[in-house]
């Protein structure tokens, strides 16, 4: 047995550093990414660091982040999910069926908003996990069915939600700036903070979040452990699908309506968030962190080319760039570590 | 006669495994060469320096006494080293001839296929074979047997000077048998030199020149066949330490039934087999790859399905349909192959252990105990001598032996009552395994109900209190533990039904 132990020595001892490598090196990459671009911008432009733009960055994070951490959940088991976007829409449209079609109260609205994305979530799953559909096939054909949902529930027009006061205060209101006058950070970036706190804690801390790397590490090694792997799966699909209901409150409270047309796109935005902040797509390993700071990093890139009058044609090339470089760096990374 | 082939002194490292130490082998040219040695002997990891799969890392190897290394398979192959692999290399949905051409199709005007060019001649190395294929059927449609023959021929196709085989009878019948060693003489006739690679005792007997057999990673040594017999090359194989452990059979008769199945079916590979299993007794599987035991195994544990059967534990039927109702009725199943069934590589040690078994150490809310968890980890990884940095070590970094010990302690924290335990010493070191073995019988004498599963007769025999023998999906013996021998399982092993053909192609069988 001395001569067993004796190779595996070297990879003993390179532990903490294989242990940085896989799961901080690249969230520390993603995180000094970001520290340059805000240092770039901020020199480059002097309006970039005003508090009130920290604070437009911050918003317009919200509704990717939440749909990227959505997205994590599924991308970790090794699955893909191309439906958020017109998920997302689908629970605007409802939320606004119940409140504005319906008058139900402010309340109903938002459980109305998470039970669908739940429920949609767990359509995806059992789609998946029952039926074996692949993931990619079973949340586009989810994708196409909830963009003609949208339009047919809302007989495609927008419903507005003026006849609920309050309603736009979820996204666009400030908890803090009441207590805090000066930095009037909305509410939607704590909804966004709060989510991503949630979710860490049950992908590190809980059983749902232990099977969801296992799944994506081995599924099959899981299914022959005893675990009944389509439950957990669809469990882990119907909690994204409920966050996803989260972002479909925020993008219809700060637009103060439900667009039925809106929606297709947003998928990929979150999907490249989850990308840069170095979630493997082929599953077993992802952090929420990373997809906020992915998120974070989409966000600042828009908001510091527009300060610095860059075309929004251009935006779009320079985000295609940056995901490839992501990528590219991780896989250099993944070569040295082995 | 001149030595086509010579290596010495090969050494071959992997993580964790030193799996060949000085090995020399040689091949002189018109000779069949026969390779034996258990399963896990290093055959394959020789074969593979051979023919540029793998690189050495020591000692030589000469081609017609020029020193030669190989970078690539592709390498070897240009320098006149063919090797047909056991498990079949084909492209399912292609021709045979384009199989057979793949990467060096006659061309046409130099980018055009020569369809035609390439069809004749795949039919003229058929022919030469004596062997009816169609060049134009694709693969999928062929038999096993066929499909062997295609990759006989493609390697015929190099001009190959050396021809490796790997367990090239496998699946086939007498006849095809036949044949194929009627190619082997001829090619032999023509001075081609071939390294044959066989558990088969007869088949080595009748054409094979010489012999050498590999033990541990070593070279044990080399015989003519002519002057060689059986038992010699048996005691190589397994040395001389066989049978010393096989004393203690406890007398179980008393002992409850723990686990029963009758006349579980399912298509050719599991056809009516029916056995029981008393609490403290381990009933070993002995039998020839594909006989269907890793199949029966999984059948029960509910990860494949059944056409019919019964399962009783401590006798209730239970209904299995998924490895989740096998783990609550109290049934536990290691595979074969741990990498892919068994661990979840990138995760920890400490996950790994605690896979089956998390609702164990779950709190209100589905939150998890960690500090329950890494004691836990800690103690399962003293009791079982787990070599391991820490609990949070990746498992894919660990040796085999100490991946196979994560997977026991996996589940002996599940307190299961029946482990099957399938090949649980493949690839593992000598060391490793006796620990193992000593582990097993720990379990047995706790009063668990234990199957193994495995292709190294000396192991059945040291570790079974009784032997069940299967082969071609069938039960067709149980021996003793302690008195069975390796001829009375391989006689078992190759009692094929009288009315069972190999040939014909496969089909579902409809039985209800």
């Amino acid at each position: 047995m001395t001569e067993a132990t004796t190779p595996a020595q070297p990879a003993g001892q390179a532990e903490p550093v294989s242990f940085f490598a896989t799961a901080t090196a690249q969230r520390l990459l993603a995180f000094a990414s970001l520290v340059i671009m805000l240092i770039g911008f901020s020199l480059a432009s002097p309006n970039f660091m005003q508090s009130s733009n920290m604070i437009a960055i911050l918003q317009a994070a919200s509704v990717n982040g939440v749909l990227a951490i959505a997205v994590t959940l599924v991308i970790i088991t090794g699955g893909i999910d191309l439906s958020v976007g017109t998920m997302m829409t689908f629970c605007a449209v409802i939320t606004g069926v119940v409140l504005t079609n319906l008058g139900m109260p402010l309340w109903v609205g938002v459980f109305a908003a998470i039970g669908t994305g739940a429920l949609c979530g767990f359509a995806s799953g059992t789609f998946v996990a029952r039926l074996m559909i692949p993931p990619f096939i079973a949340t586009l054909g989810m994708m196409l069915m909830l963009k003609g949902l949208s339009l047919v529930t809302s007989g495609a027009r927008p419903i507005y939600f003026n006849d609920t006061p309050g309603f736009d205060q979820i996204s666009r209101g400030s908890v803090v700036g009441q207590v805090f006058p000066a930095f009037p950070l909305p509410n939607g970036v704590l909804i966004l903070f709060a989510v991503a706190l949630v979710v860490a804690f049950i992908l590190n801390r809980t059983v749902l979040g232990r099977y969801t790397y296992a799944l994506g590490s081995n599924e099959e090694a899981v299914r022959l452990s005893g675990v009944n792997t389509a439950a957990w799966k669809t469990a882990i699909y119907t909690l994204s699908g409920a966050i996803v209901g989260i972002a479909g409150l925020l993008i219809a409270s700060r637009l103060n309506s439900a667009q039925p047309a809106l929606g297709l796109g947003y998928e990929l935005e979150a999907i490249a968030a989850v990308v840069i902040g170095g979630t493997s797509l082929s599953g077993g390993r992802g952090t929420v962190l990373g997809s906020l700071i992915g998120a974070l990093i989409m966000a600042v890139l828009a908001n510091g080319l527009r300060v610095m009058s860059v075309a929004q044609e251009w935006q779009t090339v320079v985000t295609g760039m940056i995901i490839i470089l992501a990528v590219y760096a991780d896989q250099l990374r993944r070569r040295k570590t082995g | 006669m001149t030595a086509l082939i010579e290596m010495r002194h090969i050494d071959k490292r992997f993580p964790g495994v030193h799996a060949l130490r000085d090995v020399r082998f040689d091949l002189v040219a018109g000779e069949v060469h026969a390779l034996m040695g258990e399963n896990g002997a290093g055959k394959s990891t020789l074969m593979k320096i051979l023919s540029g799969v793998y690189h050495r890392d020591g000692g030589t190897v000469t081609l017609d006494g020029q020193d030669v290394s190989f970078a690539s398979p592709k390498a070897a192959q240009d320098a006149g080293i063919g090797i047909i692999h056991q498990e079949l290399s084909l492209m399912n949905d292609l021709s045979v001839a384009q199989n057979i051409f793949i990467g060096r199709e006659p061309r046409v005007l130099g980018i055009m296929v020569d369809d035609a060019q390439m069809v004749r001649q795949a039919r003229a190395l058929f022919d030469a074979m004596n062997v009816p294929i169609d060049p134009e059927t694709p693969v999928h449609r062929l038999s096993i047997a066929k499909q062997q023959m295609v990759e006989i021929a493609k390697a015929l196709s190099f001009q190959s000077r050396v021809l490796v085989m790997d367990e090239p009878t496998a699946a086939l019948n007498d006849r095809e048998i036949d044949e194929l060693f009627r190619i082997i003489a001829k090619l032999r006739a023509s001075g081609t030199g071939i390294i044959y690679i066989s558990h088969k005792m007869d088949e080595i007997r009748r054409i094979s020149d010489r012999i050498t057999v590999m033990r541990d990673g070593q070279t044990i040594g080399t015989r003519t066949t002519a002057d060689t017999t059986l038992d010699e090359i048996i005691t190589m194989m397994v040395g001389r330490d066989l049978g010393q452990d096989t004393a203690s059979i406890p007398d179980l008769s008393a002992a409850p039934i723990a686990l029963e199945v009758r006349n579980l079916r399912r298509g050719r590979e599991i056809r009516d087999v029916s056995f029981s299993l008393r609490k403290g007794e381990i009933l070993g599987f002995a039998g020839l790859m594909g006989a269907g035991r890793t199949e029966v195994a999984r059948a029960i544990f509910g990860a494949d399905p059944l056409e019919g059967g019964e399962i009783l534990v401590h006798g209730a039927a239970v209904g299995i349909r998924t490895p989740a109702d096998a783990v609550r009725a109290g049934i536990g199943y290691l595979s074969e192959d741990r990498k892919h069934f068994g661990l979840a590589l990138p995760m920890s040690v400490r996950d790994n252990i605690s896979l089956t078994s998390l609702h164990q150490f779950t709190r209100a809310g589905g939150v998890l105990d960690d500090a329950a968890l890494a004691r836990t980890a800690s103690d399962q990884i003293r009791a079982l001598d787990i070599r391991t940095p820490s609990d949070r070590q990746e498992v894919r970094l660990l040796s085999g032996g100490n991946q196979q010990k994560i997977v026991i302690a996996k589940w002996l924290l599940r307190d299961c009552d029946v482990l099957i335990f399938d090949e649980p010493t493949r690839g593992i070191d000598v060391g490793a395994k006796s620990e193992i073995y000593k582990l097993l019988s720990a379990l047995a004498a706790e009063g668990r109900a234990i199957i193994v599963i495995s292709s190294e007769l000396p192991e059945i025999l040291r570790l079974s209190h009784r032997i069940a023998v299967m082969c071609e999906g069938r039960l067709t013996g149980f021996l003793p533990g302690g008195v069975a021998t390796q001829e009375q399982i391989m006689e078992l092993a190759t009692r094929t039904a009288p009315s069972h053909r190999h040939d014909s192609p496969p089909r579902p069988e409809v039985r209800v």
